[in-house]
C-alpha cells in the first residue's frame, strides 16, 4: 500500500511538469517582449530592464524555465503588475471566499446527486427516473451563468428571499455568509449534480443485479439497508472517480459563479487578471487550480482501497 | 466500444426501416435524437435566413432607443416624411441595439464555433490517437503531455489562451480546440487499443499487412462510430465555453453579437432588463440541449451494448 502510494505520489510529477511548461509557455508564445508584457501599459524601460533581469529573459529559454519553476516552487509567483502587490499575498487574500463556495457546492452536489442517482436506478425504467435522466441532461446543456442569473431573477429579484449578489467573510457572522453562498452552490452544483447522478444511477444499474443484492433481499433484509450496504457501497468506486474528475467542471464553474454573483475570490481575480493582461497572476492562478485538481484526483485514486479492499496495490 | 467490429450474422439484421411501423418504431426508439436533430435544424434554418428574418443590423447603435422592453414600439421618422414603426420583439440593449436580431444573428457565431471545434478537434485528436495507439515509443510521451494539458480545467485554459492575443474568432476557437483534443486522443487511443489485440488485425498482420495500411482498413473504421458520438459532446461544451468566453469579456470583440456578448452587456442593468440576458440564455441552453440530445441519441444508435446498460 505505501509502495502504492509513492509511486502514484510520483506519477503527478510528470504530469504537474507538463502544465509548467504549458503555463510557462503561455507568455512565451506572445508576440512581443515578455518583460513589456509582465511590466505593463505604464512601465518606464528600467522596469522592463529589471524585470528582464529578474527573469533572466536574457538568457535560454531552458535555463528561464529553471528560474522561474525554481521561484514558484518556492512560492514566489513574481508581482502584479495590475494589484501592484505579490501574486502569492494576493491569492492568500482572495482563497476563503473560494474555497467557502467549492466546499458549499461539493456537499450539496454529493447530497443530492448519489440518493438521485440511486433512486433513478432503483425505480429503473420509471417516470422517477427518466425524469432524473432528463433534469441531468438539462443539467449539462443549461450554461452557468444562464442558471445563475435565472436564480437571481427568481429567488433574489422576484421573491426576495436572499441577498442578490456579494460575499460576507466568515468572520463577519455565520448567518450572512451562508445566506450569500446559498444561491451560487446551487448555480455551480446543477451541472455536477447533472454528473454524479448519471454516473451513480450507471454505477448503481450494474450491481442492483447482483447475485449478492439478490442473497441479500432473499434473507429478508430491507430495501433501504439492501440499497446503502449492498449496492452503494460496491457502486462507489466509479462515483467517486467522477466526483474527483468533475472537480475540473467545479473550477470552470468557480470562475464563471464567482463573475456573475461578485464574489471576491480566485476565479474572480482570473477574469480580472486576464482582463487586465497581468501574466503572472493569470500564470499563478492556472497552475494553483490544476495542481489543486491534481491532488484531489491523487486523493481519489488513494480512496479506492478503502471503498473495496479487494483492490491490493 | 467495438460493437462495430464484429459483422452481425445474417439473421441479426435489423429489420429494415421501410414499413411505416418500422419508421414510428424506429423514430420512437430514438426519440431523444429526433427532438434534439429537429431542435438543431430550426436553430440552423435561424442562423442561415437571419438576414431575412426581419432582422436589422446587429451592431446598429441607437442612441434614442436605448433599453426598450420587448414588444416595444417606436415610430421613426424617414427622410421623406413617412413613418414607419419599429418593433423590438426582444427589447434594445443599453446601446439600443435590436436583441434579437442580435440573438439571430448570434446563432450564426455559436454554431460556426461548435462545429468547427468538434471538427478539427476530431481530425486533430484522430490522428494523434492513431499513432500513439499504434507506436508504441510515441504512446508514452504523447500521452503524458496529454495527461498534463488535461490536468488544466479546460475554461482556465482557453482564457489562459486567449488572453494571449487580441481575441477574435480564429483565437477563440484554437483557444477551445487545445483542451477538447486530448479527450478524443485517449478515446481514439482506447479503440485503437482495443482493436489491434482483435485476432483479425492479428491475421491481416500475419498476412503481411504494413502498418500504413492496416492503420486505414481496419483500425479507422472503428474509430468513426465513437469519435462522431464524441465529436457532438465536443460541439456543446465548445458552444457553452465560447459563450462563456464572451461572457467574461475576454471572447469575441463584443461588437460582434454572440449570445454571450449580448448576455455580458446586459450584466450591468440585469436588475431593470433581465431580458438582455433571458432571451440569449433560452437560445444558447436550446441549442446545447438539442446537441446533447443528438449526442446521446447517436451513441444509443451507433453503440447498441452500450444503450442497454446505460
Amino acid at each position: 500500500m505505501l509502495g502504492y502510494i509513492v509511486r502514484r505520489f510520483l506519477a503527478t510529477i510528470p504530469v504537474m511538469a507538463v502544465v509548467a511548461v504549458v503555463v510557462f509557455m503561455l507568455l512565451r508564445l506572445t508576440t512581443g517582449d515578455p518583460a513589456a508584457i509582465i511590466a505593463g501599459d505604464n512601465a518606464t524601460s528600467q522596469d522592463v530592464a529589471a524585470i528582464r533581469t529578474k527573469l533572466g529573459l536574457d538568457r535560454p529559454i531552458a535555463q528561464q524555465f529553471i528560474i522561474w519553476i525554481g521561484n514558484v516552487l518556492r512560492g514566489d509567483f513574481g508581482e502584479s503588475f495590475f494589484f501592484k502587490k505579490q501574486v502569492a499575498d494576493l491569492i492568500v487574500e482572495r482563497f476563503e471566499p473560494t474555497l467557502a463556495l467549492a466546499t458549499c457546492t461539493l456537499v450539496l452536489a454529493v447530497s443530492t446527486a448519489v440518493p438521485l442517482g440511486v433512486l433513478a436506478a432503483w425505480r429503473r425504467g420509471t417516470w422517477i427516473d427518466r425524469a432524473v435522466m432528463g433534469l441531468s441532461v438539462l443539467g449539462f446543456s443549461v450554461p452557468v451563468f444562464v442558471i445563475g442569473y435565472v436564480l437571481i431573477y427568481l429567488v433574489a429579484i422576484q421573491l426576495g428571499w436572499l441577498p442578490v449578489q456579494g460575499y460576507q467573510r466568515l468572520a463577519e457572522g455565520f448567518p450572512g455568509f451562508i445566506e450569500r453562498l446559498i444561491l451560487p452552490s446551487v448555480t455551480l452544483a446543477i451541472i455536477y449534480i447533472a454528473l454524479i447522478a448519471r454516473i451513480t444511477r450507471t454505477s448503481v444499474l450494474e450491481v442492483l443485479n447482483a447475485d449478492h443484492v439478490r442473497t441479500a433481499r432473499a434473507k429478508g433484509l430491507g430495501e433501504f439497508p439492501v440499497l446503502l450496504r449492498h449496492v452503494l457501497r460496491n457502486a462507489a468506486v466509479p462515483i467517486v472517480t467522477v466526483i474527483g474528475l468533475g472537480i475540473a467542471l467545479l473550477i470552470g464553474g468557480v470562475v464563471v459563479t464567482e463573475s456573475v454573483y461578485a464574489i471576491p475570490g480566485l476565479g474572480r481575480l482570473t477574469v480580472d487578471a486576464v482582463l487586465a493582461r497581468d501574466y503572472p497572476t493569470v500564470q499563478a492562478v492556472i497552475l494553483l487550480f490544476s495542481a489543486v485538481y491534481v491532488l484531489i484526483n491523487l486523493l481519489v485514486d488513494l480512496t479506492y482501497a478503502f471503498l473495496d479492499p479487494r483492490i491490493r496495490y | 466500444m467495438k460493437a462495430v467490429a464484429e459483422p452481425p450474422i445474417a439473421t441479426d439484421f435489423p429489420p429494415a426501416v421501410t414499413t411505416r411501423l418500422g419508421v414510428a418504431r424506429h423514430l420512437r426508439r430514438h426519440r431523444s435524437m429526433v427532438i434534439g436533430g429537429a431542435i438543431l435544424v430550426l436553430i440552423v434554418a435561424i442562423a442561415v435566413l437571419a438576414p431575412v428574418l426581419g432582422t436589422v443590423n446587429p451592431a446598429q447603435i441607437d442612441p434614442v432607443a436605448r433599453n426598450r422592453r420587448p414588444g416595444a414600439e417606436r415610430t421613426v421618422r424617414n427622410a421623406d416624411g413617412t413613418e414607419t414603426i419599429v418593433k423590438y420583439r426582444m427589447g434594445t440593449d443599453s446601446l439600443g441595439r435590436d436583441v434579437y436580431s442580435r440573438v439571430v444573428y448570434g446563432a450564426r457565431v455559436s454554431l460556426i464555433v461548435g462545429v468547427t471545434v468538434a471538427l478539427i478537434s476530431a481530425a486533430a485528436g484522430l490522428v494523434i490517437g492513431i499513432l500513439a495507439g499504434y507506436l508504441r515509443w510515441l504512446d508514452n510521451v504523447v500521452m503524458r503531455v496529454m495527461d498534463g494539458l488535461m490536468s488544466i480545467p479546460a475554461i482556465l485554459l482557453a482564457i489562459g489562451l486567449v488572453s494571449l492575443s487580441r481575441a477574435g474568432l480564429r483565437t477563440v476557437i484554437l483557444a477551445i480546440v487545445i483542451p477538447e483534443v486530448p479527450r478524443v486522443v485517449r478515446l481514439v487511443r482506447s479503440v485503437v487499443l482495443s482493436i489491434r489485440e482483435e485476432p483479425y488485425v492479428e491475421a491481416a498482420v500475419a498476412l503481411g499487412a504494413r502498418t500504413p495500411m492496416l492503420l486505414v482498413r481496419h483500425v479507422l473504421p472503428n474509430t468513426v462510430a465513437p469519435l462522431i458520438v464524441q465529436a457532438t459532446f465536443v460541439c456543446a461544451s465548445a458552444i457553452i465555453v465560447e459563450a462563456i468566453l464572451s461572457f467574461l469579456g475576454v471572447g469575441i470583440p463584443p461588437e460582434t453579437p454572440t449570445w454571450g456578448n449580448i448576455m455580458a452587456e446586459g450584466r450591468a442593468l440585469f436588475r431593470l432588463f433581465p431580458h438582455n440576458i433571458l432571451f440569449p440564455g433560452i437560445f444558447l441552453a436550446a441549442t446545447v440541449l438539442a446537441v446533447n440530445m443528438l449526442g446521446d441519441g447517436l451513441r444509443d444508435m451507433l453503440d447498441p451494448r452500450l444503450a442497454k446498460g446505460v
